[in-house]
């Protein structure tokens, strides 16, 4: 197989993300060092700045990062076909490993060490979750507008959960809100611009 | 029909989640749980499960319900549908890239979504804590009864991850946080 032909590149996007997908755990930035490792440094198809573009695209773009990271990479390399190789790479081992616990699940469930260990994990996610908000609270510019946006969802989702609403598209309908304030605040802004 | 259902409603979570896994969880909360497809209860233990097994939570949630609705073909239908916007999305954001961060709209729309996404993933924080420590895990239509025990784990967790971070300079690993959890579950529950 020729070391830079269509076919070799191809493969490689998809055994890189096949190995991203299977030693990644919870996702995220964890999955950099091998990108980098496997397409920046052996086969120099793409450049460590590169590299960070992608990052902050695939977290500014809707769907999950991984994704998104796995999609940009194989088009970077070898177009929409090298997308879809590294995006299938990617989903592999999830799809096999959740398949395989899936089938065990139920019975699984029914023992009584995994009952209280599931118990103490739910207590777990809980402080995950709290983690995660802390993390991510580093990219938001807390100005007005987004302490009341923030509280105003909170309050929301809240009540919503004790009146018990049964809306299927609340956050969906909160993200767009957000997504069109923003996008009216913008217009806003550029008009005082343009008066001044 | 089911497949298509699957299909559909991963795609609109796919393409309504900013800022990665656990941004989807109130989405999926509301789809996968609204339309009876999983218990919440089943909800909580699969991010714990997805948290210990390697890939993106995204791929690994999709999967499960799919398959645990329709089987196989439902699992392939809804890992298609969370795929698809990122694929059609950052395709086209890749022929136009620099025009796109760049242009104001984007990055207004962006600074608007943002503290959104975060307080609805601490909503779920605080649901979650006060379903478990309050009601049992259950609904908060159910009865209330103060866990006691939940509550000490929460507390010694907290206490543990707190001097962990001031002696080792890090944050500790989810997944050793996820073993000493279930460890603790153990002990205290059985």
């Amino acid at each position: 197989m020729k070391k830079d032909g269509r076919l070799f590149r191809l493969l490689t996007l998809f055994l890189t993300f096949l190995k991203v997908g299977a030693l990644t755990f919870g996702g995220g930035y964890a999955m950099i060092p091998i990108i980098q490792n496997e397409v920046t440094k052996k086969r120099k198809w793409i450049t460590d700045a590169e590299i960070l573009d992608i990052i902050v695209i695939s977290e500014t773009t809707p769907g999950p990062i991984a994704v998104n990271t796995a999609t940009y990479v194989g088009y970077k390399v070898n177009g929409i076909l090298g997308s879809i190789f590294a995006t299938f790479g990617l989903a592999l081992p999830s799809f096999v490993i959740i398949f395989v616990i899936s089938y065990f699940y139920k019975d699984f469930m029914q023992w009584q060490i995994i009952q209280a260990a599931f118990k103490g994990l739910k207590v777990g996610v809980i402080i995950l979750l709290i983690n995660a908000v802390i993390k991510l609270k580093k990219n938001v510019k807390f100005d007005l507008i987004s302490i009341i946006l923030f509280i105003l969802t909170l309050a929301i989702m809240i009540l919503s959960t004790i009146f018990d609403f049964g809306f299927k598209y609340l956050s969906l309908c909160l993200i767009l809100f957000g997504l069109l304030i923003g996008i009216v605040l913008t217009a806003l802004s550029k008009k005082k611009e343009m008066k001044k | 029909m089911i497949f298509f259902e699957l299909f559909y409603t991963f795609f609109l979570i796919g393409l309504f989640t900013f800022g990665g896994g656990y941004a989807m969880i109130p989405m999926i909360q509301e789809q996968v749980v609204g339309k009876g497809w999983l218990e919440s209860e089943a909800l909580t233990d699969f991010i714990a499960i997805s948290e210990v097994t390697p890939g993106p939570f995204a791929l690994n949630i999709s999967t499960f319900v799919g398959n645990s609705v329709a089987g196989p073909f439902g699992a392939v239908c809804s890992t298609i549908g969370v795929i698809l916007p990122s694929l059609i999305i950052i395709i086209i954001v890749a022929m136009i890239m620099n025009k796109f961060l760049k242009n104001r709209f984007v990055q207004g729309a962006l600074n608007g979504v943002k503290p959104i996404v975060l307080s609805l993933i601490l909503s779920t924080a605080i649901l979650l804590f006060v379903k478990v420590i309050f009601f049992n895990g259950q609904s908060i239509k159910s009865e209330f009864v103060f866990d006691l025990k939940s509550f000490t784990l929460l507390i010694t967790l907290v206490m543990f991850l707190i001097i962990y971070k001031k002696v080792n300079k890090k944050s500790l690993n989810p997944i050793v946080l996820l073993g000493l959890s279930a460890l603790l579950g153990i002990i205290l529950f059985i």
